[in-house]
């Protein structure tokens, strides 16, 4: 019953901010967001020896039941965004925004759809969350967007529906081979697929992956990522990073590698290649960015490939890293685009190019630059690290051939990473303040909000143990 | 006492907690104080630890457990510190040290408006060099290892308004990160052969020396010397360190000079159980090492910069330790560690006090005759020199004396080399030493008047470290002069061997090196002074010598084959393949669709013949197909 709840506040609150007029909707958002945080933090609290499940009937007719369903993966998400949320309304608690109702509106309806696709638990169910999360964020972005949203949304939105119809297809077939009755419950999926033959499976582990290869995403479906980041108002680009492009690894994690085991195993390899080709290329075409946005979107690309590789190396080792570092991924992309945000704000620009001198300027807003900076580079005693090192770990131990070449290659990342970063520290914190901007340092909610994400960067980079035994039990699962 | 191990590490992070987070608020002096009673704390302890570790009741290494750190299935990783002979000798350099140069700091950067965020960043710095050395596995080590890198990168960017200061801390961060990719696959596959990092498991699961040959040792030993290779600055990855010498002088002093450089020892001889099953690794460590030595110290013949002489001293003073490491005289090299530390402290504080006194001016073109006006200052510096030099009974010659004769031992060649470099180090310190303190005073008139000797802050660190540079060999002075190896006993307490030296004919080569050292450097002494004790130097080179001038166009030619190379395909990947390339691809999809949406929307022409036309040609096409499909 609790499981409903994390849906349903962000959801209701999300229908009466429309409603709303003014600055109503902002205190409606902040209320909404810390509620639904309690809620996902109790649910995490629980002991996940059997999941937490939910179900009522929905559509017979179809097959398909209204059921949720948490274990430690789904729960950690949970807690994830409900803390990106929350350090969302309190970074904007002092923005002005046209239209707050909507805005703030779409933005709780996000959320409802984001917590459906980690909870649900049936597979029609999955879709209608994985639809109800992205046109929200179409709606964001289109009308509260930069000069070049229209089309730009237009390819996101088009680029990721095309994605998502043929999961449905795909989900559609496998719910038609599901024994008895058709069932989209997630064990009868399991079942279908599983029992199909493996060159059934081959091709129907493309029809499924590449919505969630486009939404992670992984090299070579990536080029509406940094278009729509630099494009989305801060807030959206920050639902869409720390938590839409996990999606794409939680379903891959939950609705693909358990699935299709065989069709897994015949493509792992070239998966695994693309995203390490990914990485490399990501972090290259970082290196020559100027636009900070621009910069951490491809910085992204190339965590989430670490990530994607790793899930697809069958180790329980980098399994659990994955889930560690989605999380500390998360915490951590918010940081930046917190920042990011906080620099566009003050200096009328992104362009690093025209930007320096914020360490004497701004000493404040550079100190967390850094940090947060250093946790994107997975310094150790960083949350960043830890992750890093589980998944390096885990590509190291693939069962493929010349998985110790791919597990350097991979590694060039952090060379890479460290040349980008501190590129942009270089260029926007250091040097001469120079320019006539006066800057304000952190504001009181934005120290609150950096507050928030440098504990967790800290706290989790020291004693990562709560978030590994939170998961711990999940991994093990994912390993055939 | 040595369960209390975890209070040294613990009061210069509880320093750098209070300085870094208070740094607004909190005034200059109180900063300092903080900095240094944090440090001064831990020598204390470290103390306290050593003489437990000494004594005979001590038994075996002691791991102390702090907490889970990385717990996944199988994989295990606590948070541990272990203490040994080997841990306790690098606490003692590492807090002592550290706390002089904390102290000679508190004077030096008096003036400087960043003074209290400068302290918050040398606590920060020692207490990651304590976990460095004080982890009990490879993965803790890790993390110190990333941790002086970070604050070494901080450091020298310190005055952070200028850009080649910047420049050169990005510089130190890349290439050590190019060093931590060797660290970590070298980590990944200790793990992958035996499922654990910590020191003790890995080392038991190892058969005892050369009962076994696997490429798998040369492989991890060889990873792991790659990390060594960028921490401690040797080919290729030493380019970094003397740019480095951006930061202020007593964080070159205590980082690039007297610990975090040391790491890469450190970490040799805390795996000497794997080097003595990888004899390739070994072998390439000493050829790495003596072709750093050798090379850096043809470099430092002609460098105008003070601090960049000593860099490339440096540089090639750890090439020695390699040496030393690659011929398994493991605790001959972690010796030279220690009268290193001694010496090369003492050597680049001395400079932080010329430069103190010159006012900023660092060009050695515009020093000169400067022993009058600095008396303390320049006889600390002669020790220095006398010390790096191995003048006969400083720390510098006793270990300097092992190194070589482990290496004549091992190899003829690599001797004779190794002892060509030991008379350039004589030179350039010599050569230094003229232009710096004798001659006459070549500066401005300005300078000349402001030449004063430092204060108590500055000259009493100098004067404790002149102390330890001139008997600080006395611990390992060998057995021909009456001395005992004090240290390879306390060092064989941590397992780590020692080369003996025994048979027949040492005496003759202990001679013959003790005669020949004082010959070579009295001939030295009076060419650099006929040389360079002058009141005109030129300072301009050409020809070979200014080959050796612009350091053998390394670093131009770095910037030639890599940094420019992936600077232009970044530029490429970004403009051709991904705007045009792949996002064109799928820009082009999207056209397509569109284009093909226009074509379609043709065939709805609302006239009914044509639709019903097409409707035939349809049924009929389903027949036919049908038909061939049931056959």
């Amino acid at each position: 019953m609790i499981l409903i709840l994390l849906i349903l506040i962000p959801f209701l609150t999300g229908i009466i901010s429309f409603t709303t007029k003014g600055d109503g909707a902002k205190s409606l958002g902040l209320l909404s967001s810390m509620l639904t945080l309690a809620v996902a933090a109790y649910v995490s609290g629980a002991n996940f020896a059997a999941p937490i499940t939910f179900t009522k009937p929905w559509i017979p007719i179809l097959g398909t039941q209204f059921s949720l369903m948490a274990d430690g993966m789904s729960s950690m998400l949970c807690l994830l965004t409900g803390i990106v949320s929350l350090v969302v309304m309190i970074m904007n608690v002092n923005k002005p925004v046209e239209r707050a109702g909507a805005f703030y509106g779409f933005l709780l309806l996000s959320q409802a759809g984001l917590m459906g696709v980690f909870l649900a638990s049936d597979a029609l169910l999955f879709y209608v969350f994985w639809e109800l999360a992205l046109i929200p964020v179409y709606f964001l972005c289109s009308q509260w967007g930069g000069e070049k949203r229209i089309p730009v949304t237009f390819k996101f939105f088009i680029y990721t529906f095309v994605g998502s119809l043929m999961m449905l297809a795909g989900l559609i077939y496998l719910s038609l081979q599901t024994p008895g009755v058709t069932s989209y419950s997630w064990n009868d999926i399991v079942r279908a697929g599983t029992s199909l033959p493996a060159d059934q499976q081959m091709w129907l582990f493309w029809l499924i992956f590449i919505a969630f290869a486009i939404k992670m995403p992984v090299f070579p479906f990536h080029t509406w990522q940094p278009d729509t980041y630099e494009q989305s108002p801060t807030p959206v680009t920050i639902i869409l990073s720390a938590l839409m492009v996990k999606m794409g690894l939680f379903a891959v994690l939950r609705w693909l590698i358990p699935v299709l085991p065989a069709g897994v195993a015949y493509w792992s390899e070239t998966v695994v290649i693309l995203s390490v080709v990914g990485i490399v290329y990501a972090s290259c075409i970082a290196i020559v960015q100027t636009d900070i946005k621009r910069l951490i979107a491809y910085s992204s690309i190339a965590h989430m490939g670490l990530m994607c590789a790793a899930a697809f190396t069958n180790s329980a080792v980098g399994m659990h890293g994955i889930m560690v570092q989605m999380f500390n991924h998360g915490i951590n992309i918010t940081g930046m685009w917190v920042i990011v945000s906080m620099i566009e704000q003050r200096y009328g620009t992104r362009d690093m190019t025209k930007l320096g001198g914020m360490a004497s300027a701004a000493p404040a807003m550079a100190i967390a630059l850094v940090i947060i900076s250093l946790a994107n580079i997975a310094l150790p005693l960083t949350n960043g690290f830890v992750g890093e090192f589980m998944l390096f770990n885990g590509i190291f131990r693939a069962d493929t051939a010349g998985h110790i070449l791919i597990m350097v290659v991979a590694g060039l990342g952090i060379i890479l990473g460290a040349v980008y970063t501190l590129n942009m520290i270089q260029r926007t914190a250091y040097g001469d303040a120079g320019s006539a901007v006066v800057v304000k340092d952190l504001s009181v909610n934005e120290y609150l909000g950096l507050a928030i994400i440098i504990s967790l960067i800290l706290f989790l980079g020291v004693y990562p143990k709560p978030l590994l035994d939170l998961t711990a039990g999940v991994a093990g699962m994912m390993v055939r | 006492m040595a369960n209390l191990v975890y209070l040294v590490p613990l009061f210069p992070l509880i320093g750098f907690l209070i300085n870094g987070i208070f740094w607004k608020r909190m005034p200059k002096t109180l900063g300092g104080v903080i900095g240094c009673v944090a440090i001064l704390a831990s020598f204390i302890i470290s103390l306290g630890i050593f003489f437990e570790v000494k004594s005979a009741s001590f038994q075996g290494p002691l791991v102390v457990k702090l907490f889970d750190f990385i717990q996944s299935g199988n994989l295990n990783i606590h948070f541990d510190f272990q203490v040994d002979a080997l841990s306790s000798l690098f606490l003692l350099i590492i807090t002592g040290i550290g706390f002089l140069i904390h102290v000679y700091s508190t004077s030096y950067m008096g003036h400087d408006e960043g003074m209290v965020k400068y302290f918050a960043y040398l606590n920060l710095f020692v207490f990651s060099m304590l976990l460095l050395v004080l982890g009990a596995n490879y993965l803790i080590m890790f993390i110190g290892w990333e941790g002086v890198g970070l604050c070494s990168y901080l450091l020298i960017g310190f005055w952070f308004k200028n850009r080649d200061y910047t420049n050169a801390a990005k510089k130190a961060f890349v290439m050590n990160r190019i060093g931590d990719l060797g660290f970590l696959v070298g980590m990944l596959l200790i793990l992958f052969n035996y499922g654990t990092l910590a020191y003790q498991d890995v080392f038991a699961k190892l058969p005892a020396a050369h009962t076994e040959t696997s490429s798998m040792y040369n492989w991890i030993a060889l990873c792991l010397f790659i990390g060594a290779m960028g921490k401690s600055a040797q080919i290729p990855l030493y380019t970094w360190l003397p740019d480095a010498m951006a930061g202020p002088t007593p964080v070159s002093a205590l980082i690039h000079a007297a610990t975090m450089v040391t790491a890469g020892i450190y970490m040799i001889a805390r795996s000497h159980a794997l080097y003595d099953l990888a004899p390739m690794a070994l072998d390439l460590v000493a050829v790495i090492g003596l072709a750093t030595a050798l090379l850096a110290a043809t470099i430092a013949l002609y460098q105008n910069d003070i601090k960049k002489v000593l860099a490339y001293s440096t540089v090639s003073q750890l090439g020695f330790m390699f040496l030393a490491l690659g011929v398994g005289a493991y605790t001959t090299g972690v010796f030279h560690v220690m009268t290193h530390a001694f010496f090369k402290a003492l050597l680049f504080l001395g400079a932080g006090s010329v430069i103190h006194a010159m006012g900023g001016e660092q060009d050695i073109k515009n020093m000169g005759g400067l022993r009058k006006k600095l008396p303390i200052t320049y006889i600390t510096f002669l020790i220095g020199v006398l010390a790096i030099a191995g003048f006969p009974f400083t720390s510098g010659f006793v270990s300097k004396d092992e190194i070589l004769l482990a290496v004549y031992e091992h190899n003829k060649v690599f001797f004779y080399l190794a002892a060509f470099a030991a008379v350039l180090t004589a030179i350039y310190m010599f050569r230094l030493l003229m232009l710096v303190f004798m001659g006459g005073f070549r500066g401005t008139h300005d300078q000349e008047h402001h030449l004063h000797e430092s204060p108590a802050a500055i000259t009493i660190p100098l004067i404790i470290l002149a102390i330890f540079s001139l008997v600080g060999g006395f611990v390992q002075i060998p057995h021909l002069f009456g001395g005992h190896d004090y240290l390879n006993q306390f060092l064989g307490k941590a397992g780590v061997p020692a080369v003996i030296h025994e048979g027949p004919g040492l005496e003759m080569k202990e001679w013959t090196l003790f005669g020949a050292t004082c010959v070579g450097l009295l001939v030295i002494f009076l060419a650099t002074k006929k040389l360079f004790a002058v009141s005109q130097f030129d300072g301009n080179y050409s020809g070979f010598k200014k080959v050796l001038a612009n350091k053998w166009y390394v670093d131009e030619l770095y910037d030639t084959i890599i940094v420019k190379p992936i600077g232009a395909l970044s530029g490429i990947l970004d403009k051709f393949a991904e705007k045009a390339g792949i996002d064109g691809l799928v820009n082009g999809v999207g056209k397509t669709v569109r284009w093909g949406g226009d074509r379609m929307r043709l065939l709805q022409t609302g006239q009914v013949g044509f639709y019903i036309f097409i409707m035939v040609l349809g049924m009929v096409a389903l027949f036919t197909l049908g038909f061939f499909w049931i056959k």
